[in-house]
């Protein structure tokens, strides 16, 4: 039973090493060399490895390019960080006569909202008193937008760049709407002073630990997500849209159904990141939702290769780790980087590093059995990267 | 939501005779916004009629053209302040110039190799954008920069007491309908245009008699670029360069061509019409984001009930 999942998930043997070797990135290397600091930045950039995986299935199997995908991913966080900045109300409450509470004319109210003279809980704000309900909300209220707005748009046949522009103007509007309804969602400072999460304080250095491994496990659950569902009838099909998507119609499929999905479901990924987001770093802003952060990831799926799952969060990880280390020293430099790896993902290997690794996989491989040692200490773990041509 | 809702009692407050010069002078500011519009979605939308390239880079050709005037504009207060008049003719033509090499340059070293691939030379002209704007920014820094503006284009005409019409909108209003006279004449009247017209509509049938589809596409796409530039030129009058200029109105311009119809310029200049007058005059009523957001709600309402755009180009594929 546990070996046909494993057969169903990884067909071969160098994509469960592939994963295997994630894994251990993820939960071993990553956390045996970062500090609290450097391990909640790293919580930071997994968590928008999610849009990356979004676009993976959307843009790389589904071939729908959304140029919107923060969107989603901002929905997830502001719904997080509402059920957090709840609990920080209610925190404050609590403590009689503190300068927070007198510094309020409604207590219980998160503060942004007192400041816009709010007086009364918003009716969109209800759910997110509960915390099984915010989770609810979280998954499905980003699903149900993309199922609306893609049914409107696929239906229509509206795809490529058409839907591109489109989705990155809804994007734009979204933000527009973040920013000027500032009793609703804090305006342009978003949702800050997120400390708690169900009574446990999330800014200690043990909660920065813990959380990150919960995004890293959340992350790898959703790969597997993403593998049963790419590899399944369902995911050839997307494919088959992807290449030619006239012919899977006259063969009698409803191609937009398909498409449909595929979006909401990235859509799904997505706002699980930010959510993780939103916990990690303990604020939600509009500039996270905009445009901006929707081409990044378009660009950490660029890079790791717009068709691999992994290879998403490698180009997340190298993306926002050059961002981090290289904008302080050059920023000059980084821009003309940024605009390099567009071009260099499109024009020369349209499958990123994962292409690059496919191609060439073997003779690494063999260049670190000849210069090393390594071999013979893990020889039976050493995976054959392609399989073996079966002699006819 | 108040200020949504509240669109519907605004009228209250002014009385005839003010709502009527509101309205002259809002449609005019529209007027400028619809220039700059179709300047910019000329280019565009030829590109993408004819060879369904996306080119996110336009709004840096724009800046190009307009950094070109800037340039100019201190080189002539510099060196020979008497032609300060009528530097800006030669501006024009120098941007344009400018902005064609540029997008000749381009074409030749990035987007002919990614024809059939509409999704990719999306992705790869945001690059070629990135780069080109951390340029303006290494050369010119990332300030904002203004051209010199020759005595002509200053002032304003005023028709009655409360309506007054500053002369550089005039100014560009002009250049908008000039260039989209010029670009429709050769479109349908030159040889060039014939050869373009012909390739839209059946690209293989156009190499088979004998077209050089390639080298029209070249010169399409540096065409384009050069109107942007032209734009960039005259954008100078109505405000200043930084780096991330051309970059502000790259969405506008999309919903614009998308709007219109891909490949129609009536779609295109009735396109950029209604989208520029209807935003700038709820601009005045509702507050700027807002406007913005009816627009683009409706744009895309509209699009999806009809999908090809306003004015749809029937082509056979």
């Amino acid at each position: 039973m546990f070996k046909s999942i494993i057969n169903k998930l990884f067909p071969d043997r160098a994509s469960l090493m592939a994963f295997l070797t994630l894994a251990a990135v993820l939960l071993v290397v990553i956390p045996l060399f970062c500090d609290s600091f450097r391990l909640n930045m790293a919580a930071k950039y997994l968590s928008l490895a999610f849009g990356a995986i979004g676009l993976v299935i959307c843009w790389g199997y589904g071939g729908i390019l959304s140029l919107g995908q923060a969107a989603f991913w901002g929905v997830g966080g502001y719904c997080m960080a509402a059920f957090l900045k709840l609990e920080a109300a209610r925190n404050i409450a609590q403590e009689q006569g503190s300068d927070q509470i007198k510094a309020l004319t409604t207590v219980g109210l998160p503060d942004f909202m007192d400041w816009n003279q709010v007086t009364e809980l918003p009716h969109i704000w209800y759910p997110f008193k509960s915390f099984p309900l915010t989770m609810i909300c979280l998954l499905v209220v980003p699903g149900l937008i993309a199922y609306l707005l893609g049914t409107a748009i696929f239906k229509r046949r509206v795809n490529g760049v058409y839907f591109a522009i489109i989705t990155q103007a809804l994007c734009w509007l979204m933000e527009i709407l973040f920013v000027t309804s500032q009793g609703l969602t804090g305006g342009i400072n978003g949702i800050t002073d997120l400390r708690t999460c169900l009574g446990w304080d999330i800014r200690t250095d043990s909660a920065y630990g813990a959380l990150y491994f919960l995004t890293a496990i959340l992350l790898l659950g959703c790969i597997l997500l993403s593998k049963r569902v790419l590899h399944s009838k369902m995911g050839k099909i997307l494919v088959a849209i992807r290449d030619m998507e006239d012919r899977v119609r006259f063969s009698g499929y409803d191609v937009s159904n398909f498409k449909i999905f595929a979006f909401a479901f990235a859509a799904v990924i997505s706002a699980i990141g930010g959510a993780m987001f939103s916990l990690n770093v303990g604020f939600m802003s509009p500039k996270l939702v905009t445009i901006e952060p929707s081409i990044y990831m378009v660009i950490f799926c660029a890079l790791g290769g717009r068709r691999s799952l992994i290879g998403a969060v490698y180009g997340t990880l190298i993306v926002c780790l050059g961002r981090t280390f290289l904008s302080e020293e050059f920023p000059e430099l980084w821009m003309f980087i940024m605009g390099g790896i567009f071009i260099l993902t499109t024009v020369v290997c349209s499958d990123g590093l994962a292409g690059l690794v496919e191609q060439h996989g073997d003779r690494i491989l063999k260049f670190i059995k000849k210069h090393t040692r390594f071999h013979t200490w893990f020889a039976p773990l050493l995976p054959r990267l392609t399989p073996k041509k079966e002699q006819p | 939501m108040y200020g949504i809702l509240g669109f519907l009692n605004i009228f209250a407050d002014y009385t005839g005779e003010e709502l009527r010069s509101i309205f002259v002078m809002q449609s005019f500011a529209g007027l400028s916004q619809f220039s700059v519009f179709l300047l910019m979605a000329l280019g565009l939308a030829i590109i993408f009629g004819q060879m369904k390239v996306i080119n996110m880079a336009h709004g840096e050709f724009l800046t190009a053209g307009a950094y070109t005037t800037v340039v100019l504009s201190d080189l002539m207060t510099k060196y020979c302040p008497s032609m300060l008049p009528y530097y800006f003719f030669f501006a024009i033509i120098m941007a344009f110039v400018v902005a064609f090499l540029l997008g000749y340059l381009v074409e030749y070293l990035l987007v002919r190799h990614l024809y059939h691939r509409a999704l990719d030379t999306l992705l790869a002209t945001w690059g070629v954008s990135m780069i080109m704007q951390q340029g303006f920014r290494l050369i010119f820094g990332g300030r904002e920069d203004s051209a010199v503006l020759p005595d002509w284009l200053m002032g304003s005409w005023a028709p009655s007491e409360m309506i007054d019409i500053p002369l550089n909108g005039l100014f560009l209003l002009g250049t908008a309908i000039i260039m989209t006279g010029l670009v429709c004449i050769l479109l349908n009247r030159s040889r060039w245009g014939l050869n373009v017209r012909a390739t839209v509509q059946n690209r293989t049938m156009a190499n088979a008699v004998g077209i050089n589809t390639q080298k029209v596409d070249r010169t399409t796409f540096a065409l384009g670029c050069g109107i942007a530039g032209i734009a960039g030129a005259v954008f100078t009058t109505i405000g200043s360069v930084s780096p991330a200029a051309g970059s502000l109105y790259i969405v506008d311009t999309f919903i614009v061509v998308v709007f219109g119809g891909a490949g129609s310029l009536l779609g295109t200049v009735l396109a950029a019409f209604s989208i520029a007058q209807t935003q700038s005059i709820l601009e005045f009523f509702l507050s700027g984001v807002l406007a913005k957001v009816w627009v683009l709600a409706i744009v895309v309402g509209i699009l999806m009930i009809k999908p090809q755009g306003l004015i749809a180009n029937k082509v056979r594929r």
